[in-house]
Formats: C-alpha cells, sequence, structure tokens
C-alpha cells in the first residue's frame, strides 16, 4: 500500500504547511521540513500545496508554544497568533496542516477567533485519508469538503 | 601617598544578567547585541505587554532586574528561537526569557501552566490532565478492540503498551486519549502498515511537558526522567514524540 494524491486530483484542494519551532528550527532544520513537505506532497499532490512566507527554519511561531496556550494571557496570545494568521490568509489554502499539538490547537484557535476559512488538520489524518483508511470517526478536523471523501466503512459513521 | 585615594567601586553587583550567562552555554553571547533590531522586526511577540526582545535584552543588560523579572512579557514569549535564527550574534534571549521566569514565585506564575505541571506530577503517566495510568490503557484497549471488529482489515492492528524490546517508544499527547480518543487510531493504522514495531509505556506514556514551560527545573527533569527510564527498562532504542 502505498500513498497517493489521486483522490485530490480532481478536487483540488489546497493545503499550507505551518513547520513547528520545535521540529524545525530548534530541532531537525530545514531538513527535516524537506521531508515533511515530500510526505504533504505525496498526500495531497505537490501543485495543491501553497508555501506559507516565510517558511522552514525562517518560521514565525504560531503563538501556542512554550506555555502561552494556558498562561491565561488569551488576548495576548491571539494578537501574536494574528501575523500567523494573516499568513495563512495570504495562501489562500483550504487547509493548514500542523505536524504538532501546540500549533494545532493555536491554528485552529485563531482560525475559528478571526474568521478565517481554512481548517486545521493533523498530517496522520490525510496520510490515511489517501490511503482510503480513514473511517468516518476520524474526520474530526476535515472540512465539509473532505468529510464525505474516500470514506472508509462508511457504516461505521455514528 | 595622598591621604585619600578615589575608590573606583568595582563592577556593580552580580545582576539577573550575570547569573544567566554563567549558566548558559557561551554565556548566550548576551554581551554581544549590536542593538540592530533585527530579532524585534521578526518577532509576534513584540509589542505585547510593551515589550520587545530587543527591549528586554537591553533592560537586562542594564541591570534593571526589578522590572525584568516581574514583566508579564516573559510569558508571552514562546521561546520559538527565531530570534536568535535571525540575530547576527546569535544573541540567546529566549535562555533569557525562561531564566527569568524561574525568578518568579511559584505561586505567582500562571495558575493553567502550573496546575497542568501539578497535574503531571500526581501519577506516573505525565499528563498535564491527570489521568491515571490505569485509564490510559484502558481507553486504549478500548477503542483498539472497537476499531478491530468495525474494520475488519485492520484486525491484527495492535497498540502495544510496555513491550519489551520494541523498536520505537511512543508518547501520545494526552488530548487524543482523553478527550477524542478517535484520533489516536489513524497514527496507529499508518505504523501497521508500515510494518513498524513500536510501544507506549504505562508510565510516562503523556508527550506534554508542562514543568517545561513553568520553568520549574526540578519538576521538568523529574517529568523527562519518568519517561525516558520507561523507555530504557523496556530497552526501547527510539524516542517518538508526537508533540
Ligand atoms: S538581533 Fe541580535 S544583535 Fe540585533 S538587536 Fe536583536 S539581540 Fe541585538
Ligand atoms: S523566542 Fe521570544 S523573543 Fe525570540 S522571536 Fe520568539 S517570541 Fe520573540
Amino acid at each position: 500500500m502505498k500513498v497517493n494524491s489521486d483522490w485530490n486530483k480532481e478536487l483540488g484542494v489546497t493545503f499550507t504547511i505551518q513547520d513547528p519551532c520545535q521540529i524545525v528550527r530548534k530541532g531537525f532544520g530545514d531538513a527535516v521540513a524537506d521531508d515533511l513537505r515530500f510526505v504533504i506532497e505525496s498526500v495531497v499532490g505537490k501543485e495543491n500545496v501553497i508555501e506559507m512566507t516565510p517558511n522552514k527554519s525562517n518560521n514565525y511561531c504560531c503563538g501556542g508554544g512554550g506555555g502561552f496556550l494556558q498562561s491565561g494571557h488569551t488576548e495576548e496570545r491571539r494578537q501574536y497568533g494574528k501575523i500567523k494568521f494573516n499568513q495563512i490568509m495570504a495562501t489562500g489554502a483550504d487547509y493548514c496542516i500542523t505536524g504538532c499539538h501546540n500549533c494545532h490547537a493555536q491554528v485552529h484557535d485563531i482560525g475559528h477567533h478571526f474568521g478565517g476559512a481554512f481548517s486545521t488538520v493533523h498530517i496522520w489524518t490525510l496520510i490515511c485519508l489517501s490511503l482510503g483508511i480513514l473511517g468516518p470517526n476520524e474526520r474530526a478536523y476535515l472540512g465539509d469538503d473532505l468529510k464525505e471523501v474516500n470514506v472508509f466503512h462508511p457504516e461505521t459513521a455514528l | 601617598m595622598p591621604e585619600s585615594s578615589i575608590t573606583i567601586k568595582g563592577k556593580k553587583n552580580s545582576s539577573f544578567i550575570d547569573t544567566v550567562k554563567e549558566i548558559i552555554p557561551e554565556g548566550g553571547n548576551l554581551n554581544l547585541c549590536l542593538t540592530c533590531g533585527a530579532c524585534v522586526s521578526g518577532c509576534p511577540a513584540t509589542g505585547l505587554a510593551d515589550m520587545d526582545p530587543r527591549k528586554f535584552l537591553r533592560m537586562c543588560a542594564m541591570g534593571l532586574d526589578e522590572e525584568v523579572t516581574t514583566t508579564p512579557w516573559v510569558w508571552m514569549c514562546t521561546m520559538c528561537q527565531r530570534c536568535v535564527y535571525v540575530c547576527p550574534m546569535k544573541i540567546d534571549i529566549p535562555q533569557l526569557v525562561y531564566n527569568a521566569r524561574a525568578t518568579w514565585p511559584r505561586d505567582k506564575r500562571p495558575s493553567g501552566i502550573r496546575n497542568s505541571c501539578d497535574m503531571a506530577l500526581r501519577n506516573d503517566s505525565n499528563s498535564a490532565m491527570g489521568t491515571a495510568p490505569d485509564d490510559f490503557i484502558f481507553v486504549v484497549q478500548d477503542v483498539l478492540e472497537e476499531y478491530r471488529e468495525s474494520q475488519p482489515e485492520f484486525k491484527d492492528m495492535v497498540a502495544p503498551i510496555d513491550k519489551q524490546g520494541a523498536h520505537f517508544f511512543l508518547n501520545q499527547n494526552s488530548r487524543e486519549p482523553v478527550t477524542e480518543p478517535d484520533e489516536l487510531v489513524p497514527l496507529w493504522k499508518i505504523l501497521h502498515l508500515a510494518g513498524v514495531d513500536w510501544t507506549y509505556g504505562s508510565k510516562g506514556w503523556a508527550a506534554e511537558n508542562y514543568c517545561l514551560f513553568l520553568a520549574d527545573n526540578d519538576s521538568w527533569e523529574h517529568v523527562t526522567r519518568v519517561s525516558a527510564n520507561q523507555a530504557n527498562q523496556l530497552g526501547n532504542k527510539v524516542f517518538l514524540n508526537t508533540e
């Protein structure tokens, strides 16, 4: 079984990537950011990836890290995240892929708070979607456009 | 010999920045700032709490200890290191921030972060939600059972806990087992299809470490050691953190 992006050929759903500071800039550098792109492009199609600027090691933090999410400084956290929100909106992508739980929670929150139309999704969801093994109850973070696509065992929907 | 001589007062008493310089590698280059402002213009925390990274560094350098160890800004810098990345002198401002956090009395640090750390210290899970090892094991087994039945293509899928000698020791953010268990499954499926030999630990399974964010050194070391010891005891080769 191998991932492919055929499911997205017609649909043309677009994705941007939030490089997690912890994994990329503070961790394994641009090499791991390139690996991440290899996986994402294989899964959703290269032509459907729209990069944020700046990205990889020069990426802006989303504002979810360092305990900010739990610090009680909610207004400041969202102000911090507004820059990230603008960067995501500038791509026009339908989805923002986050490879870290803090990023996921923060990007999801600023998306809602500032009224963005994009969804925030884990990479594991997309890999399984592309393999045709993503069940109906494993789609909490997919938008309506993908809720019904390639559903594995649709009869198990809750 | 003149009767009195002018004594030049020696170096000022050790200040906050001097203490930090002693404990971080290369002194964090904290003396080398060119005041160029590259850090400020690329920091998303610039302007919050009337502070920015260069200003914070300059205030430290000027020995304004009272101000730098009380500004709430240290809880708004995420220690993302973008300032270090763009700084021509590679000055470690986030380390300064971390150590400023550590000067706060523990009971004055943000309660949300403190409570999450205290939860992790309650049992051997390390979970910021306080979830006990038994509850984690129950959820994992329950969800696994359900999916093996309802998606028979995955009837042989596994989610081992404390598997001796497994190659990978995998951590899991508490959010999945506690609030959205179905989200555990896609990762298990991928590992299954890829033929990966992995395990969770009954101890130290939770991936988050709020004690680190709290700048509570003893506690974050404790939390980290619980995980590391478990992986060592199981003889796992690679520690995988999903955070
Ligand atoms: S980027 Fe570096 S040298 Fe420039 S002001 Fe900031 S800390 Fe100083
Ligand atoms: S580590 Fe802190 S000061 Fe440096 S860029 Fe990130 S938020 Fe700004």
